[in-house]
């Protein structure tokens, strides 16, 4: 069937002559997107994002030949999607690695290009050699303005911010010059006598001309121009102080002297492997991680438990198709599913609010129990596998009851007839064959709550703390919320290195166990079946 | 004839315990939905609570009013109704995006046969094993670096967060979309192609008038998954006019949350409305999505 298809195909286009107008705008579409692409090419490289300049020049490359290749022709279907998949979804996978072995984050955020060009911008008031007089003038809103005059005794204006400019008396509001050659009166500004300039504190402080070629006041008779406080060696990769002689070199990140101090900023540098080191020996995180890690482990298992079993137990329940009202029930029974994760979470905040939520006064006037639902740890862990059976037992139970009606009726009959007790006929016929039909969702349920941030960061952001650890870390915290903490929240500093290797870490659980769930349900041969 | 009687008593002792057993099992449903309806009702009380304040509260407001909802409507301090529009235009720009870029890119796996076809199906589902949220770091950094040279596509831009949405579209949703297209027989295809038709006529005006249903429900499961995503876009966005109503309603939980129930529950119940709707209207249809592996997110 599908070989007289393709000769169909074959044979249709070879009878069509493609049209000339969409061959040509096809063409000039694809050499404005070039162009694009190397225009955004040269401008990222010029900052240093060298790994994203490879991706848009592979993407690039990836489009020409799918739309210029006759044989690519399917996957021209799909362009659009395989491109915006490689940038947002493979490349960030790539750049987490890539990440993982570097010390990104604070003080070490820009690209090493970056450093170097902003320390290369860094100036030094030299002491001696090339140097102008330089006379003051300022304006009533209290902008200066310097005349300077160099050693062949020709005489320049310099203002903050801009190149310094010769300007011809008595053209451009410059007056007439007095005998030293210093223009008597430039239109808006108020002439300084030395006595005024020597005594005014902002004069000295003043960056005159543009980064190009700055110009500052060194004495009360000399300005001089500022001159590049170091010089980088690229074989060495090292930086030199000009005024100090003292040679920095690269260390991790950071041109450090042998003295130990360091040039900043530092810049994003390969470490190794220290961060995974770090996560495996470091003395310090080792309690909040440990902790962290095993409640991870337990709240997913946990809530897989309760959420499944909940929604399993009212399946059967009501898995009778006579049964009054079942649709109504049903309906109902969902109306958690329906609202918006995000919503109902924060309502569950407020309800169990301990002074004033809704809960705890019920609690609190029946049975005189008032838990500390976000400050005590057993009752934040409480208050979380609550919430998640709230929001997830829907789901089970839509999934367990339409894989219920898919057991034939027969078997129990069959089983009743050998006198299978209700309990027997559950643990030996629905249990297994519904296990089947909603395993693979399980596992995907399972990695789904293993990396539960929403629940954890909303309902208390993982509180409550756990004292005395060297990176904020909560009782509540789970793997991935505990690496947002790291990676966004900057109360002592972000670190994207170390949030990655957790990245890293957690990706391999997460791997593991799906490739687990492939390898026991078969779940790949079912797929591919049809491929 | 005392036989007779014998299963008469035995039918009716039958049914008896089956009314006795129906009888308990709705006692069970009552407190099951007490539980599953009760926060909804509490909320919705909250809402219409003159005083708006979490301690005033009770389940039947003592001077109900629309006062929280006036308030949601007037208020200068937070842009309520711009964090609406914000979702409701994202979600929907994204949904219908996604959507083409899956049923066309599964229109070719299903018809063509190409070299790597399989290992680019498998390739799909192996990279979408790793969850987005884990790229979240990567993620924020790629998009402030594309930012510094082209800002419309940087940090706290609508575009860049509907680009990162759209990155999954070519994910899990292929392969359902590929196994409907291969219930559609090929012999449609192939009688159109004698007379004369290019693969662009067939999948517009044959393949996509039959795929009308699932196409609905795939695009209102995207909807409803994007409308409700708060990671991404927390990280993304920055500035208060940019958030979506996810990202607002968190931030406005933030300050003074006990205070300002009411106006929250308002908001709250605004924002959950729509997805309610679709969800109880359609619940058949997405029940039957579900259970085809999509996991809520």
């Amino acid at each position: 069937m599908s070989s007289i298809a393709s000769q169909g195909i074959q044979t249709v286009k070879a009878s069509s002559k493609p049209p000339v107008l969409p061959r040509l705008l096809k063409f000039i579409g694809l050499i404005i997107l070039d162009s694009f692409v190397v225009w955004l090419s040269l401008k990222l490289f010029s900052f240093g994002y060298y790994p994203l300049v490879a991706v848009f020049v592979i993407i690039a490359i990836f489009v020409n030949v799918v739309l210029l290749r006759k044989e690519a022709y399917p996957l021209r279907w799909m362009v659009v999607g395989l491109v915006l998949m490689a940038m947002f979804t493979i490349y960030p996978i790539f750049f987490t690695v890539w990440v993982s072995f570097t010390n990104y984050g604070e003080s070490h955020l820009i690209t090493k290009k970056q450093a170097v060009d902003q320390i290369l911008n860094y100036k030094y008031l030299p002491q001696a050699g090339k140097a102008y007089t330089w006379t003051a003038f300022k304006t009533p809103e209290g902008d200066y303005a310097l005349w300077l005059i160099d050693a062949n005794g020709i005489g320049y204006l310099a203002k903050v911010g801009v190149p310094p400019t010769q300007p011809v008396p008595g053209e451009a509001s410059i007056g007439e010059l007095d005998k030293n050659g210093i223009p008597k009166t430039i239109a808006g500004y108020e002439r300084l006598n030395p006595i005024q300039a020597a005594t005014d504190n902002n004069l000295t402080n003043l960056l005159f001309g543009d980064p190009g070629k700055t110009i500052q006041v060194r004495s009360p008779s000399e300005a001089a121009e500022l001159l590049p406080l170091y010089v980088y060696d690229l074989a060495k990769d090292a930086m030199t102080n000009q005024e100090t002689g003292m040679v920095y070199t690269n260390l991790r990140g950071i041109f450090t002297s042998s003295s130990g101090e360091q040039i900043r900023p530092g810049f994003v540098a390969t470490i190794g492997l220290s961060n995974f080191k770090n996560f495996f020996i470091s003395p310090a995180l080792r309690g909040p991680l440990v902790e962290v890690t095993t409640w991870n482990f337990a709240f997913a298992i946990l809530s897989l438990l309760l959420n499944f079993s909940l929604g399993l137990a009212i399946a059967i329940l009501y898995n009778d198709r006579y049964f009054p009202y079942k649709k109504l029930i049903r309906t109902l029974l969902i109306i958690p599913y329906t609202v918006p994760a995000l919503i109902t979470i924060l309502i569950w905040r407020g309800m169990l609010n301990p002074e004033i939520g809704v809960v705890n006064r019920i609690l609190d006037s029946s049975i005189g129990l008032s838990p500390e639902w976000y400050t005590n740890q057993w009752w934040a862990k409480f208050a979380i596998l609550l919430v998640n059976l709230w929001l997830s037992y829907p789901y089970f139970m839509l999934i367990c009851s339409g894989a219920l009606q898919s057991i034939p009726p027969d078997i129990y009959e069959a089983a009743i007839v050998d006198g299978a007790r209700p309990w027997q006929q559950f643990r030996r016929i629905t249990l297994p064959l519904l296990l089947v039909a909603v395993g693979p969702l399980l596992i995907a349920s399972f990695v789904f709550n293993f990396n539960n941030f929403n629940l954890i960061y909303l309902f208390n952001a993982g509180g409550p703390p756990i004292p005395n650890t060297p990176t904020p870390a909560g009782y509540t915290d789970i793997l991935i919320s505990y690496v947002y903490n790291l990676a966004f929240s900057g109360s002592r500093g972000v670190d994207y290195g170390f949030a990655a290797a957790i990245t890293i870490i957690i990706f391999v659980i997460v791997g593991v166990i799906t490739l687990f769930q492939f390898r026991y349900t078969r779940m790949w041969e079912e797929v591919s079946e049809n491929v | 004839m005392s036989s007779m009687s014998k299963i008469d008593r035995l039918r009716s002792s039958a049914s008896v315990q089956r009314k006795v057993g129906i009888g308990l099992r709705l006692i069970v449903a009552v407190f099951l939905i007490i539980f599953s309806i009760f926060p909804i009702l509490w909320v919705i009380s909250a809402s219409l609570n003159s005083t708006g304040t979490l301690a005033t509260q009770t389940l039947i407001p003592a001077k109900p009013s629309l006062d929280n909802y006036r308030t949601l409507l007037t208020t200068n301090e937070f842009p309520f109704w711009t964090w609406f529009w914000n979702s409701i235009k994202i979600a929907g720009i994204t949904s219908v995006l996604s959507l083409a870029i899956t049923t066309i890119a599964a229109y070719a796996f299903s018809r063509f046969r190409f070299r790597g076809r399989q290992t680019m199906l498998k390739g799909i589902m192996l990279i979408n094993v790793f969850p987005a949220l884990l790229a979240l770091v990567a993620t924020f950094l790629m998009i402030s670096q594309i930012g510094d040279v082209l800002p419309f596509i940087g940090l706290d831009n609508h575009t860049s967060l509907i680009l990162v949405y759209l990155g999954s579209a070519m994910g899990i949703n292929i392969w359902l979309m590929k196994g409907f297209l291969d219930t559609i027989p090929r012999e449609i295809d192939e009688s159109a192609m004698v007379e004369g038709a290019t693969h662009t006529q067939i999948f517009t005006k044959l393949i996509l008038p039959l795929l009308r249903p699932i196409l609905i429900v795939i695009a209102i499961i995207n909807y409803i998954g994007t409308y409700g995503e708060f990671v991404m876009a927390r990280v993304l966005l920055r500035s208060n006019e940019h958030y979506t109503l996810m990202v607002g309603l968190q931030i406005f939980t933030g300050a003074q949350f006990a205070q300002r129930w009411g106006v929250f529950a308002a908001g709250a119940l605004i924002g959950a409305l729509p997805i309610m709707i679709i969800y109880l209207l359609l619940q058949d249809q997405i029940v039957g999505g579900l259970t085809q592996g999509a996991v809520k997110g």
